[in-house]
Parts: C-alpha cells; sequence; structure tokens
C-alpha cells in the first residue's frame, strides 16, 4: 500500500507482480488500439499488474519492426484525477530529469497525449528484478546484493538530491519538514480522536524537523517495495508519484523508517543495511557528509506520518467497511511503540 | 447469564473455522482478506482476555498522573491537552513510564509479534 505510498496495495507487494485478473478486460481493454497507434507497436502479452480505479499498472511486449521491449504502462482513464501523488505526465517528467542526473531509473518510451486517446499516463521501460521485500530480505540469491544495498541507496539518493531543480519548480510542490509536520497535525486533529504517543511526537519533533539549509528533488517513497533489486544490487529507483521538492533528508530518514525494516529492526537501513553505510555512499557521491543524528528526527517523523496514516485508514473504513482497512486502523498502535522505543527509550 | 460457549470461545471458533476450513477453499484476494479476517479476530480474541485489566491499570494510571478520575477518553484528551500545551513532558514524573506501559499493552492486543515490542 502507500500510505500516501502504502495505502496503494500490499505492504509489500511488488508492482512486477500479477493481482486480479478478469480476462476480457485484460486481453482486449478498451485503450488498446489507440495505445497500439500511440506507440506504433503492436501489444503482446498485456498483463495488468497492479492498481485502483484512479490509477492502472500493465505490463507487455512492444513489437515493432522485428524489435521486441519489454515494457509497463502507467495509465489512470482520462479524466479520472488520481487520489495521492502526482499527474502522471509529471511523474514520467521527473523520472527523466533523474535519469538525466544520473540516477538509476526505467526509460520512459512515450508520455500518453489527449490526442492518442488512451487515457493519461507513460510507458516505460520493464527492467529485470525484484521489488518485494520479504524476497529480497531472505532469499539466498539476494545476499549478495544486500551487502552493499545500503551503500547503493546511498549513492541513488546522492544522484536524485543533485537534479537540477529548474524546470521541476513549475511541476512540484515544495513540502519542507515544518510544512509536513503542519499538514498532518491538521490531519490528526481532524479525526479527533486522543493519542498521546503522537502529542508526544509532534513536540518532540517541532524543535528539531526545522527548516533545511539545502532543497532538493525528493523521492517521497524510496524504500523496498518501490526499489528494483537484482542479485547484482539495486536496479532503479520505482514508483515517482510522491516525488516534491524538499528536505534530502526525508529520504534517507524514510528507507530507515521502523515500519520500512519488515521486522528487522537492527537493521536500521530497510531491515538490510546500516544507516553508517548509507551515508557513506551518500558522501562518495555528492561529497555532502550528512551526520546519523541528523536523520534521526525524520525517521522519527516517518513512524508519526505512518501512524497517522492508519488512523486515516480507519477513516476509509468507515466508508467502504472493508475489513483490511480495518485492520491497517489497528496498527497505529506498531508505530506508537516505534515512537516509545525512539523518543522514550533513545533507540534508532 | 449467558449460554456457553463464551464470547470468547465463539470468537477462536470463528477464526478457527477461517483458517482451518475456508482459506485453503480461497484464492488470490479473497484469501489474502480472508488471512486478515482471521488476524482481525485474534485482535478480538486477545482484547477480551486482557482488554478489561489493561483499560483499569491505564485508567487508574491516568487519574494518578492527572489527579482526578475520569472516563479513559476523557483522562486521554486531557493527557493529550497537557502534552500540547507543554504542561507535561517527559520530564513530568511517571508520564514515560506511563506511556511506554500503555503503548507495550496496546501492542500486546494489537500485533504481539510486532518487533518492536522486543526492543527494550
Amino acid at each position: 500500500m502507500t500510505l500516501d505510498g502504502r495505502l496503494k496495495g500490499g505492504h509489500d507487494e511488488g508492482v512486477q507482480r500479477p493481482t486480479v485478473i478478469r480476462m476480457a478486460e485484460i486481453r482486449f481493454p478498451d485503450f488498446l488500439p489507440a495505445l497500439e497507434r500511440a506507440l506504433g507497436m503492436r501489444i503482446e502479452n498485456l498483463v495488468r499488474l497492479s492498481g485502483g480505479a484512479s490509477q492502472e499498472t500493465w505490463a507487455f511486449d512492444g513489437a515493432s519492426a522485428g524489435e521486441t521491449l519489454p515494457l509497463i504502462l502507467r495509465r489512470a482513464p482520462s479524466g479520472i484525477a488520481r487520489t495521492t501523488g502526482i499527474p502522471l505526465s509529471t511523474e514520467a517528467a521527473v523520472i527523466e530529469a533523474a535519469r538525466a542526473a544520473g540516477v538509476a531509473a526505467p526509460r520512459v518510451r512515450h508520455v500518453l497525449a489527449p490526442h492518442d486517446g488512451a487515457g493519461d499516463g507513460y510507458v516505460m521501460d520493464r527492467l529485470p528484478g525484484e521489488t518485494i521485500a520479504r524476497k529480497i530480505l531472505r532469499d539466498d540469491a539476494f545476499a549478495g546484493a544486500r551487502a552493499k544495498l545500503a551503500r547503493e541507496c546511498g549513492r541513488s539518493l546522492a544522484r536524485i538530491h543533485r537534479v537540477e531543480l529548474d524546470d521541476l519548480r513549475a511541476l512540484l510542490p515544495v513540502v519542507d519538514g515544518p510544512a509536513q509536520l503542519a499538514s498532518y497535525r491538521d490531519n490528526y486533529d481532524a479525526f479527533d480522536y486522543p493519542h498521546p504517543v503522537f502529542e508526544l511526537a509532534f513536540q518532540w519533533l517541532a524543535p528539531r524537523l526545522i527548516r533545511s539549509d539545502r532543497e532538493t528533488l525528493v523521492h517521497g517513497d524510496f524504500r523496498l517495495g518501490n526499489l528494483l533489486v537484482s542479485p547484482a544490487g539495486l536496479e532503479a529507483a520505482l514508483d515517482w508519484e510522491l516525488a516534491h521538492i524538499g528536505d534530502p533528508l526525508e529520504d534517507i530518514g524514510w528507507i530507515c523508517t521502523a515500519a520500512w525494516r519488515f521486522g528487522v529492526q537492527d537493521k536500521v537501513v530497510g531491515g538490510f543495511g546500516d544507516l553508517a553505510d548509507l551515508l557513506a555512499g551518500y558522501e562518495e557521491e555528492s561529497g555532502i557528509r550528512v551526520a546519523a543524528e541528523d536523520v534521526r528526527p525524520w525517521i522519527v517523523y516517518g513512524s508519526l506520518k505512518w501512524g497517522i496514516m492508519c488512523m486515516k485508514m480507519y477513516q476509509g473504513f468507515l466508508l467502504d467497511r472493508s475489513v483490511e482497512r480495518a485492520a491497517i486502523g489497528r496498527r497505529c498502535s506498531e508505530n506508537e511503540i516505534d515512537l516509545v522505543n525512539m523518543i522514550v527509550g533513545g533507540k534508532s | 447469564m449467558m449460554d456457553q460457549p463464551s464470547m470468547r470461545e465463539l470468537v477462536e471458533a470463528v477464526r478457527d473455522f477461517i483458517e482451518q476450513k475456508a482459506m485453503p477453499e480461497l484464492k488470490g484476494h479473497t484469501a489474502f482478506h480472508a488471512r486478515v479476517a482471521a488476524n482481525a479476530l485474534g485482535i478480538v480474541a486477545r482484547e477480551l482476555a486482557q482488554g478489561p485489566q489493561s483499560a483499569a491499570d491505564e485508567r487508574e494510571r491516568l487519574a494518578v498522573l492527572l489527579g482526578h478520575d475520569g472516563t479513559l477518553e476523557e483522562l486521554n484528551r486531557e493527557l493529550c491537552r497537557r502534552i500540547r500545551d507543554g504542561a507535561f513532558s517527559l520530564d513530568t514524573p511517571g508520564l514515560a513510564e506511563h506511556l511506554t506501559v500503555t503503548t507495550r499493552e496496546k501492542v500486546l492486543i494489537d500485533q504481539p509479534n510486532y518487533a518492536g515490542l522486543k526492543r527494550r
């Protein structure tokens, strides 16, 4: 799911996995002829991977002039606004800007235009690799990748954070630490249900999650589930829908947030690595030395954000009575114990 | 007095039915949601067993911290206000202990296997 991000599917659900299958919808979606015209390709092996009402992800092979390309379509039906994140065309522009700065991300092949008549969205390369967290964290095939993944994540984040902002300023919102804290405060207040631990976290963060001297591109959801990993290591950063301009430490803190350690709490980076290694990779690539202590408020903030997203899931449950949303509502307390461990217990 | 089985036995029987009988016959998203449903009944069973004592203890601690009695929700709302306006902080005697114990007991009901519980 994305909460922003996690609430979009499963906790560690890979975007490359087929989910719901209705054969008629999959073989003959109504946009297929328009998409073939727009791409100048014959579309083969089309499979719906995931998505809700406002966004779909499809995998297919695009064939033209004897060449076949493995591709992904991220698409929304025309006129249906996304419920979270930036427009798909902006997402495509961010990915291309990041690639120009040396970030490993899938190459965008085509951005759908209104005259294409195939909806909003874009087509990108489908790269080999794994996104499912439990496989990356447990399978023997990834043992070598795991050992260097924290450093590679540091390098990749350093590249993301040096992307030229000029062209992106017109496209992306600027949301720094204090702005996010204020926004989550408003959300929390609106839910009107007492969480003393969240109150304590807001108090703890107010003097610590302060305005940064640096203002950079922020991926916004850089963590296992959105990272494509092969046995050789980090292949690409995916799912750029929460990209914004803000404090680069947000990205470093988010992948260290307790919920994204998948139960391996002593491996602070994503359940697989050490923060010192990530920061070493970051410095190698950017020359910028980040102190672990400065990342800490963003790790704490990640758990607070997650906790408030769980409160939001309860609001969703009130509308659709989904057992899944109901269950996530009861995951507030996981984030509370993480906050207690960090703020009261002094744990990382 | 209600007849047997007890509320807890009923909940556990339904959970066992979902896990052992229904789930093997289900596929895809429905199987996943059945797992989520069974886990939710696990929360209910644990709350039935541990919730009353846990809530009574929480209320007693809150009454001591705040200096007066009230319902659990009233006292929690007041604690939130006092933390927010700065009257209470981690320097307030008993607050850190109260939040630690209360949160641990919530997680023991919601997700007793959660990794964060084991970090002491």
